[in-house]
């Protein structure tokens, strides 16, 4: 970077707005190259890799949609799918009300609101993987835990959304004699709509990447019970013989799904701006 | 005193500490260095290159986790510390978190001291920087919880026992001593300090950072 930065303050004259540039290019390279190396040039090879078969040892071989078309029919796929999905329709729901009721009642005007505001927060600091032991220990492998990381995200995007509501409307509501449920259900809610939906797709591309506590608590079973996309790559690309190009297809499936909730997020965040 | 005994726990944290503060560091500066360009800059391809950020944000790791693993592997990466600081420290994300931020910084701020004469890095170093505690507050945070916690990056690359960190560590206690839960309670405490630690001493920024910049998980 330094060579750089003696490239950017140069003695001979030069078009100023090439010398923009190259001093913009300075600031961006540092991070935008590791950014190509490490997280483009996997992702281009993973969507190649998708339509090949390899084990890392013999040649790469192109076989077209061969792994896609195995899919339909990988009885281990269809229940990771199945769970994945299963998994996101229970978990979004649930963990948006614990957010929302947290956020609300820690944005009141309460003593030592800091206090619990740390404490709420607390299950996102700890890791899944101790959490997850100690729900293997209590041996009721429920949803809580994650639950609680997750509600613990959406309660500080909800709490900030709180920050921008208007208290003038809810202070004018009050006086026309609304209690509070009416305040919170027809002046509060609404106005956190644009926050609620960023929860939303928040959590379901987070809980479509559930990792950590299968292979805590279960490893992925009973036989295949509890197995999820992402597990079940892990399993095919290095658990005993490695399929690279099977765990790609894998991949684009999964990537596929996040790729859907992200263009709803994007329609439904261009219609909040008009 | 058994959990420092029954595996080597404090390589573990010491791995753990190392990997967490240099991706934490890395991310900080690389990000917030190139989001001041893509905020207050012009020049030629910026909308091209953010593109091609953006376009990243929605993939998940684990999508090319596996070409990615592949990758290092052929440059000889697997089983070190820089493989996991490599796959952590460059992220769309921390661009993208940190360009919000500086939007909405008032561009006279920069103006006036182009005109002072200051160089773009003065720029960044002097004005932009101490004007951004909340949302380095949050990053620091984010990353320093996620990469602390990481689980299956430090499973793919790092299979030696003195290389791996204390996430992996305390599934070691489940699979070689699955009866002592005392002792893996003690050793998830320990994990969990660090990461108190932090959040704690940063808080006070955070919902003002995630406020300001409309954060995505």
């Amino acid at each position: 970077m330094a060579t750089k930065a003696v490239a950017g303050s140069d003695k001979k004259p030069m078009k100023k707005e090439t010398r923009n540039t190259l001093i913009a290019y300075s600031f961006i390279a540092p991070n935008f190259i590791g950014f190509c190396v490490f997280t483009l040039v996997p992702m281009v090879f993973a969507i190649a890799l998708a339509f090949c078969s390899w084990d890392g040892v013999n040649a790469i071989e192109f076989v077209g949609f061969q792994n896609f078309i195995d899919l339909v029919t990988d009885k281990t796929f269809l229940a990771a799918f199945k769970n994945t999905i299963v998994y996101s329709v229970a978990v979004v729901p649930l963990t948006l009300v614990c957010a929302l009721g947290l956020a609300v009642s820690l944005n009141q005007p309460i003593k030592g609101r800091n206090f619990f505001r740390t404490v709420a927060f607390f299950p996102y600091v700890a890791s899944l993987v101790a959490v997850a032991a100690v729900w293997n220990m209590i041996f009721s492998p429920s949803m809580g835990p994650v639950n609680m990381i997750l509600s613990a995200l959406g309660m500080v995007m909800y709490l900030a959304g709180l920050q921008g509501t208007n208290p003038e409307l809810e202070e004018a509501a009050e006086l026309d004699g609304a209690n509070r449920w009416q305040v919170f259900w027809h002046i509060t809610l609404p106005q956190l709509r644009p926050t609620t939906f960023l929860v939303v797709v928040t959590l379901t591309i987070a809980s479509f990447k559930v990792y950590d506590q299968m292979y805590m608590i279960t490893q992925g079973g009973p036989g295949n019970a509890t197995i999820t996309l992402v597990y079940y790559i892990y399993n095919v690309a290095f658990v005993n013989t490695p399929k690279y190009g099977y765990a790609s297809a894998v991949a684009m499936v999964l990537f596929i799904l996040v790729l859907i909730v992200t263009i709803i997020q994007f329609r439904g965040s261009s219609n909040d701006d008009t | 005193m058994d959990i420092w005994t029954k595996i080597p726990l404090l390589t573990f944290i010491k791995n753990s500490a190392k990997l967490t503060i240099i991706v934490t560091l890395l991310q900080l500066f690389t990000s917030s260095f190139a989001a001041y360009a893509f905020a207050k800059m012009e020049f030629k391809g910026k909308n091209a290159l953010f593109l091609g950020y953006i376009a990243t944000i929605a993939v998940p790791w684990q999508a090319y986790m596996v070409p990615q693993f592949m990758m290092m592997r052929s440059w000889n990466l697997n089983n070190t510390h820089l493989a996991i600081i490599c796959l952590q420290a460059f992220s769309a994300f921390g661009v993208f978190l940190m360009k919000r931020f500086y939007e909405g910084v008032p561009s006279e701020l920069c103006e006036a001291a182009r005109i002072d004469g200051l160089s773009e890095y003065g720029i960044w170093a002097r004005i932009m920087l101490p004007l951004s505690k909340p949302v380095l507050s949050t990053l620091t945070i984010i990353t320093f919880v996620n990469t602390w916690n990481d689980f299956l990056g430090p499973l793919i690359y790092l299979t030696k026992t003195e290389l791996k960190t204390i996430q992996i560590g305390l599934r070691m206690f489940i699979s070689q001593y699955s009866a002592e839960y005392g002792l893996i309670m003690a050793a998830s405490v320990i994990a969990l300090i660090p990461v108190l630690v932090i959040f704690l001493a940063l808080q006070k920024h955070f919902v003002q950072g995630v406020a300001s910049t409309g954060l995505k998980g």
